[in-house]
């Protein structure tokens, strides 16, 4: 099993591991985003995360596939939540299964650092002050060639 | 004559204000390098590639031998003065990579008014009378007055052809010297180059993130002869304060991730993507 979706309900983490259950399963571990109340000094009241359903989930799954192909994996699932989210929600679950701890460790890693990097998803952060921002577009003023590639600012 | 004449084409610019590499933007089915290169390959023993020290791997720029810029030289000076220190006895024909309107009858102009008895042989501009430095033949004799110029702090190319004797001609096109600098000159070229395919499209686009709220939308259809993604994008920012620029966004066609060279499609559904930040 290969599946990335979005949600624009709350994530119902307690129901997904079931999904990467399977005999052939030796271990599972899961990666869980949450919302945080600061990013770069200052303090965050809300999130909201706005998607290219269409491509976002192609991309999604394409990383998934990714994953399977570079790791002995026996399922993966990665479910992003879009809208407004408060602090303490879970922005992103990442669950994988595989006969052994190290790929499934391994691939859910890969998992949530390449959904960070190339799916297009974006998050704007509520502040405090009452100022808001897309995270990675206000404040990189100057243009850089590979604005895609730059360590993301927000890493949970 | 025994002295070769190689051909320079000049591909190690930063293309600030195009936003986007100039030497792979796709006027003519192939990157504008790429076509640069062949249409100077007939009138030349070999083709160069002038570059940045940081542009050595780029494979944009692989697929002919370089000349890297010395270090502590900058801008098409640098290249020129690069290449003569590589190979002193021979006679370069600069090429700038960035005009889309450069035709075989200014190049045979040039190849045939050639003078070697001055330093260079270039053409008149059309819009000034000063010397085109960028579409020129530099003469070896040439090479230790542009390393003295060099050497005395001096910059810019066209200056050097004013200051030494210099063959000038008239070019049998005016616009074939005309470089293309911006997103918008490059999309009004595209559709003086192709007049066909500039006919009025139907595009919906939707936008998102910051882009959604600059454009005060999410989505809508438009009328446009815009050829390209690019090209569409430049004729947005005309419209809306979009704040990124375009090589801070990729670009999507009908759900896949696309190059901004393709062409757009009556009915094609375009999304621009700013800098993502899932998770």
């Amino acid at each position: 099993m290969a599946i990335f979706e979005f949600s624009h309900a709350p994530l119902t983490v307690a129901d997904y591991p079931r999904r990467l259950a399977n005999v052939a399963s030796g271990g599972f571990c899961a990666f869980e985003g949450w919302v945080r109340n600061h990013n770069e000094g200052l303090a965050v009241t809300r999130l909201e995360y706005q998607a290219f359903e269409l491509l976002g989930v192609r991309e999604g799954a394409r990383i998934i596939e990714e994953a399977r192909s570079r790791f002995p994996i026996n399922a993966a699932l990665c479910v992003h939540r879009l809208g407004d989210l408060g602090i303490g929600d879970v922005a992103v679950w990442v669950g994988v299964s595989a006969a052994h701890r190290d790929e499934a460790f391994r691939a859910c890693r890969y998992i949530i650092d390449e959904v960070k990097h190339r799916a297009p998803i974006w998050k704007k952060e509520h502040y405090v002050n009452g100022d808001s921002g897309w995270v990675n577009c206000e404040r990189c003023a100057a243009p850089a060639a590979h604005t895609h590639e730059h360590a993301h600012a927000h890493d949970h | 004559m025994s002295e070769p004449l190689y051909g320079l084409v000049l591909a190690g610019g930063r293309s600030s204000r195009m936003q986007s590499d100039k030497a792979r933007l796709q006027y003519h089915g192939e990157s504008q390098l790429e076509h640069s290169c062949r249409l100077l390959a007939p009138y030349v023993d070999q083709v160069f590639v002038s570059v940045r020290d940081d542009q050595r791997g780029d494979p944009a720029r692989a697929s002919r031998p370089q000349v890297v810029d010395q270090p502590g030289l900058a801008g098409p000076i640098a290249g020129i003065a690069s290449a003569q220190a590589l190979h002193p006895g021979a006679a370069w024909w600069v090429l700038a990579c960035d005009l889309p309107f450069l035709d075989q009858a200014t190049l045979s102009a040039l190849a045939q008014g050639r003078s070697r008895s001055a330093l260079a042989t270039a053409f008149r501009s059309a819009h000034d009378g000063e010397p085109e430095p960028l579409c020129a033949i530099y003469e070896p004799r040439s090479s230790a007055a542009v390393a003295q110029y060099v050497a005395d702090g001096g910059q810019c190319p066209r200056k050097f052809l004013r200051l030494h004797p210099t063959h000038l001609l008239t070019a049998p096109n005016a616009r074939a010297l005309d470089n293309i600098n911006t997103p918008q000159e490059y999309a009004a070229a595209m559709q003086d180059l192709n007049p066909a395919a500039a006919t009025t499209k139907s595009i919906r686009v939707q936008y998102f993130a910051l882009l959604r709220d600059q454009a005060g939308r999410s989505h809508e259809q438009l009328a446009t002869s815009a050829r390209t993604a690019a090209a569409l994008f430049a004729e947005l920012q005309q419209r809306y304060p979009f704040t990124l620029a375009m090589d801070q966004l990729r670009v999507a066609i009908n759900a896949e991730f696309a190059e901004w060279t393709q062409d757009l499609r009556d009915g094609d559904e375009v999304v621009f993507i700013p800098p993502v930040a899932g998770g």
